[in-house]
């Protein structure tokens, strides 16, 4: 479509919202997603549940009894093992990949569970991790060379793998409750299922880009088929691989704490659980902060095993030389099995020696919330009467004498369409005609309120952005799913999802983004930001909920901080690395040109990295969606709540519909986003 | 130089098109076409032929050089000889047989034993030491490690290796890695050696030296070598016999001097430009045709370079007799050469003299 048919369109749109809106009161179908026409999906859902499990339960049941084994055994080997010894152990994996710096971080992050006696708990959860992760491992490794060697196979998996992505974890706990039963082994395979796809991913990649020529040599040498495989293209993807193995541990300690809700015993997670539920706030934190550490080591045990490089060539080693880390292994093992005979504290840590700072915390906690009640509150109301309001329900509905202090009277209505009309003909005389279209609809959202615009236009206006940003397939794709959100009677939790998520994600991205810049420029902020960075996101979602819920209390607010929290990571991480990647002959051409530093930033820097910037739009969105539902838990009233609810009442219909429909969100945001950053990168020819 | 009982490699009319059923071309004896017209009739029906009829012999312990700018289908060329890539339509005959009717299991034993390749970006396995990499072609045949070593000892010698043998590729600079690469497609001792733009990658003054070390190893060797460049005068130092190849066709096959004094269009009368002529004539090209033999003189070989001729021609105004084989072919003096070079000169830059008025 050509730029100015496009145009029309907009305005077209534009204005029979407006003649709609006008109408509201006599055209009730028009706002509101008339029940006739929705189709009962939940019903049909819970029918095929209910036949499938009635045909295959006892096989999923079998297998679930079967698996239960391997994982009481590990568990048996973890609890019995000293934490001495465990720790010493992990400490030499530390040094054998590392060095001694991260050895030290390997002791206090591991000690740190003695210290606060959570040593029982997180053993129990690392063996949920070293379970899931090589069944992860095996299956994604042989699903992801399905998808290399066949094309078909991969038009299977990748979208499968999109989904299984996409779709929120709580909404699959509950199909997978029902087939395996309750217990430990459904956390385990819910774990399996949310850390199989980035493996897939990175065996695939790893494959696929495995040098032309040193297939070719491969072939030349004479290489069979299987010879090809085990040693010229496995080895020379290794490095992708392991990163998946990195990535797929991450995901499975993400895990831990969700796996917990549907078959937690005595692990860490159920801890973290048990505290929020008691609103124990200190307790819940320290708890958490067991799984950040431990999927810190974790992390940076297996990504420096990935980055290592092969040691210079020397002397042929001899044995000692080669097996000298299972020699101090062998070593370190009898004597700390020696010592815990005499010094029975290596062995299981007295209660008296631990250190539990939960009392002296949520003190302080109390006196912050006590000392500055007032001022907490004028935060909140201020966002919510002077953001969250206008956006969800609409100016028209926000201003009242209670909230903003006045009366929005029927003149000042006129004013505000006649000032936001001037602006926008304004803007569309000078030509900026998109400017003229965003302000049009941002002026409607304002005045209305997003959950209660008609749902025509909602939907019109976002398959016109697809048609834009990815052109027919990406629109009718959209139109589809947003089709699919309506008849399946979610339409209202929909709107309220996308204004929570669209506020938090837009207000992230600006912070982020405006964050990264001065990381990009100035090295100390870099590094004051990127250990924040770091715990943010290796910190479980519902310990970043936390600390929001006891300044704020439930509710949409606190809801929409956490997201905050947990989506401006990767706004800051995009907009410093896109920054910082702009090439520095450009840099040079631009200086000797006579930029000052702001036009530097505006018309240089900042144009050419908005690919970068757009791919972190990405990826703070699907953050935000992530948190979303976690959100749940303080009471909102989105899809995320449907999919709780759906959890707590053993309803698979209710869960899983509302999981697809924040899944359709979710990838409807995504495609938009890496369309508008693939038409940006080829603009500027990066593509 | 080649005759029917020496003969290692034989390709007749190899093509290999890229494209929707590529076959179809073949099906109805067009191969028998004028290999122009059956080409336009490809390009008009939307497929490329990147290998245009290309045929062409090598005799054993020869070296076989394809030239040509990218895209000329060169690499192609040399993808057919051991079926990395499989032709269209042709026959690749090594030792008698021919490669294009074997099974994929047959092929794998014919790479294995018969057939060493050398890439342009050397190809080696990033995760192998220097040593693994050259004993990886005869650890992928089964060989135990203590069978493989004298082999890979005697290569790692060959190529001048020794004591990097712990290294990994990413420690080495260019020229080593490929002192690697030629070393591990030498270790099963191949018959067939093909060289895919080996030195293309390397620095002018490392390509030189690299150059210098394969003509030594060949002189150790005796291989029947193919040899890939887009660089005309590496073809010339290197090559017995050269192939000019343009668009996936042959342009011209010939030795270098043939080239030389005979380009067959002006597409090769370009490249022959920039060459140092001295460097290339040789004593028997440059023989005086008037002057009678006689046996007094100081004798050369017939194919002595020019250039290695002057500093004698200098010592002997009155010329030295080329010999080959025992008899004397003629004389060359240092008019003879001066002629010759001016000839040759003369027409390639296709700029008639004015005569002084």
């Amino acid at each position: 479509m050509s730029g100015s048919r496009i145009h029309w369109a907009w305005f077209a749109i534009i204005g029979l919202t407006l003649v709609a809106l006008g109408f509201r009161d006599r055209l009730d179908w028009l706002m509101t997603f008339p029940t006739a026409w929705e189709i009962p999906f939940t019903d049909w859902l819970n029918t095929v549940m209910a036949a499938i499990i009635a045909t295959f339960g006892p096989f999923f049941r079998g297998f679930s009894a079967l698996m239960d084994h391997p994982m009481s055994w590990v568990r048996t080997v973890l609890q019995t093992v000293p934490w001495a010894l465990t720790i010493g152990l992990l400490m030499l994996a530390s040094y054998a990949v590392s060095g001694v710096r991260l050895v030290i971080f390997t002791f206090f992050a591991m000690f740190y569970m003695v210290l606060i006696g959570y040593w029982s708990e997180s053993m129990n959860s690392l063996a949920l991790v070293l379970i899931s992760v090589p069944m992860a491992v095996m299956i994604g490794f042989a699903v992801g060379t399905a998808a290399f060697y066949s094309d078909r196979a991969d038009r299977i998996i990748s979208p499968t793998m999109d989904v299984l992505q996409t779709i929120p974890v709580f909404a699959y706990l509950l199909p997978i409750l029902l087939l395996f039963g309750f217990g430990p082994v459904v956390g385990l395979i819910a774990s399996v299922l949310y850390a199989v796809p980035p493996m897939v991913r990175n065996t695939t990649l790893g494959l696929r880009r495995v040098n032309e020529e040193v297939i070719e040599a491969g072939m030349m040498a004479g290489a069979t088929a299987t010879q090809m495989f085990w040693r010229v293209r496995v080895p020379n993807a290794l490095r992708q691989i392991l990163l998946g193995i990195n990535q797929t541990m991450m995901a499975a300690f993400s895990m831990i704490i969700i796996a917990s809700i549907i078959g937690g015993t005595s692990d860490i997670g159920w801890e973290v659980l048990t505290q929020i539920r008691k609103a124990n706030v200190a307790e819940a934190i320290l708890a958490g902060i067991v799984i950040a550490l431990m999927a810190m080591v974790m992390d940076r045990l297996t990504a420096q095993a990935a980055t290592a490089r092969a040691p210079d060539g020397g002397d042929e080693p001899g044995f000692a030389e080669r097996n000298r880390y299972w020699i101090a292994a062998g070593i370190l093992t009898i004597v700390i099995l020696a010592l815990a005979q005499f010094f029975p504290f290596l062995k299981s840590y007295p209660e008296a020696w631990e250190f539990y700072p939960a009392q002296a915390m949520n003190d302080a906690f109390n006196y912050v919330l006590v000392e500055y009640a007032a001022a907490i509150k004028t935060i909140k109301t201020f966002a919510l009467f002077y953001i969250m309001l206008p956006v969800k329900s609409g100016l028209e509905q926000t201003i009242s004498p209670f909230s903003w202090g006045f009366e929005f009277t029927t003149p000042m209505k006129i004013g505000f369409a006649v000032v936001m009309t001037g602006i926008v003909a304004y803007a569309a005389l000078r030509g900026r005609m998109n400017l003229a279209i965003g302000i049009a609809l941002a002026a409607i959202l304002l005045y209305f309120g997003i959950t209660r615009l008609p749902w025509l236009s909602v939907a019109a206006v976002m398959v016109l952005l697809a048609l834009q940003a990815g052109g027919t397939r990406l629109a009718i794709g959209t139109g589809l799913g947003l089709v699919f959100l309506m008849v399946a009677g979610v339409w209202p939790e929909t709107m309220v999802s996308f204004y929570l998520c669209g506020i938090a994600v837009l207000l992230s991205f600006a912070i982020g983004t405006t964050l990264g810049v001065l990381a990009s420029e100035n090295d100390t902020v870099s590094a004051f930001l990127r250990p924040i960075n770091d715990t943010l996101q290796t910190m479980p979602l519902f310990v970043i909920l936390i600390p929001f819920v006891m300044f704020f209390k439930l509710g949409d607010f606190t809801a929409l901080l956490a997201i905050m929290a947990y989506s401006i990571v990767p706004a800051i991480r995009y907009a410093e690395h896109g920054l910082r990647g702009v090439s520095p002959q450009v840099i040079e051409a631009a200086r000797a040109c006579g930029c000052t530093r702001m036009q530097m930033l505006w018309q240089v820097r900042l144009p050419l990295a908005l690919p970068q910037l757009m791919l972190g739009l990405n990826q703070t969105i699907m953050f935000g969606v992530a948190m979303l539902v976690i959100t749940a838990l303080v009471g909102t009233s989105d899809l995320g709540q449907e999919i709780y609810i759906g959890l707590n009442n053993g309803d698979f219909g209710v869960g899983m519909v509302a999981g697809i429909g924040m899944a359709i969100l979710a990838m409807i945001a995504d495609r938009m986003t890496k369309a508008y950053s693939r038409k940006g990168q080829a603009a500027l020819g990066q593509a | 130089m080649t005759s029917k009982t020496d003969l290692r490699l034989s390709c007749r009319n190899i093509w290999k098109v890229y494209g929707n059923q590529p076959e179809r071309f073949f099906k109805d004896n067009s191969a028998s076409d004028d290999p122009k017209t059956l080409c336009a009739r490809m390009r008009e029906e939307g497929a490329i032929p990147a290998a245009a009829n290309v045929s062409f012999d090598v005799g054993v312990g020869e070296i076989f050089v394809i030239m040509g700018l990218s895209g000329s289908g060169k690499s192609t060329v040399v993808r057919c000889l051991s079926r990395l890539v499989d032709p269209t339509h042709g026959e690749v005959i090594l030792d008698g047989e021919d490669l294009l009717a074997k099974s994929d299991k047959d092929m794998i034993q014919v790479r294995r034993h018969k057939i060493g390749m050398v890439f342009q970006n050397f190809g080696l396995m990033p995760h192998l030491s220097v040593y693994e990499n050259i004993a990886f072609p005869l650890s992928l045949q089964g060989s135990s490690p203590g069978d493989a070593k004298p082999r890979v000892e005697k290569v790692i010698d060959l190529v001048g290796l020794r004591g990097r043998e712990k290294s990994y590729p990413h420690q080495l600079s260019g020229g080593q890695q490929q002192r690697v690469g030629i070393a591990r497609s030498l270790a099963v001792d191949p018959d067939l050696w093909l060289l895919d733009e080996p030195f293309s990658a390397l620095d002018p003054l490392i390509r030189r030296q690299m150059q210098d070390e394969f003509l030594r190893i060949q002189n150790d060797l005796h291989k029947s070598i193919v040899f890939i460049t887009h660089d005309f005068l590496e073809a010339l130092r290197v090559a017995d016999r050269m192939m000019i190849m343009r668009d996936g066709e042959v342009v011209q096959t010939g030795t270098p001097a043939e080239l030389i004094t005979n380009p067959a269009d002006d597409y090769v009368a370009e490249f022959t430009n920039d060459v140092p002529l001295v460097r290339v004539l040789c004593a028997h090209e440059v023989i005086d045709a008037d002057a009678v033999p006689d046996a007094g003189r100081t004798r050369v070989a017939a194919e002595t370079p020019v250039e290695t001729l002057l500093p004698m021609l200098a010592a002997h105004p009155e010329g030295v007799a080329v010999e080959r084989a025992g008899t004397v072919e003629g004389i060359v003096t240092a008019q003879s050469v001066i002629s010759a070079l001016a000839r040759l000169s003369d027409r390639e830059d296709e700029m008639p003299m004015e005569a002084p008025a």
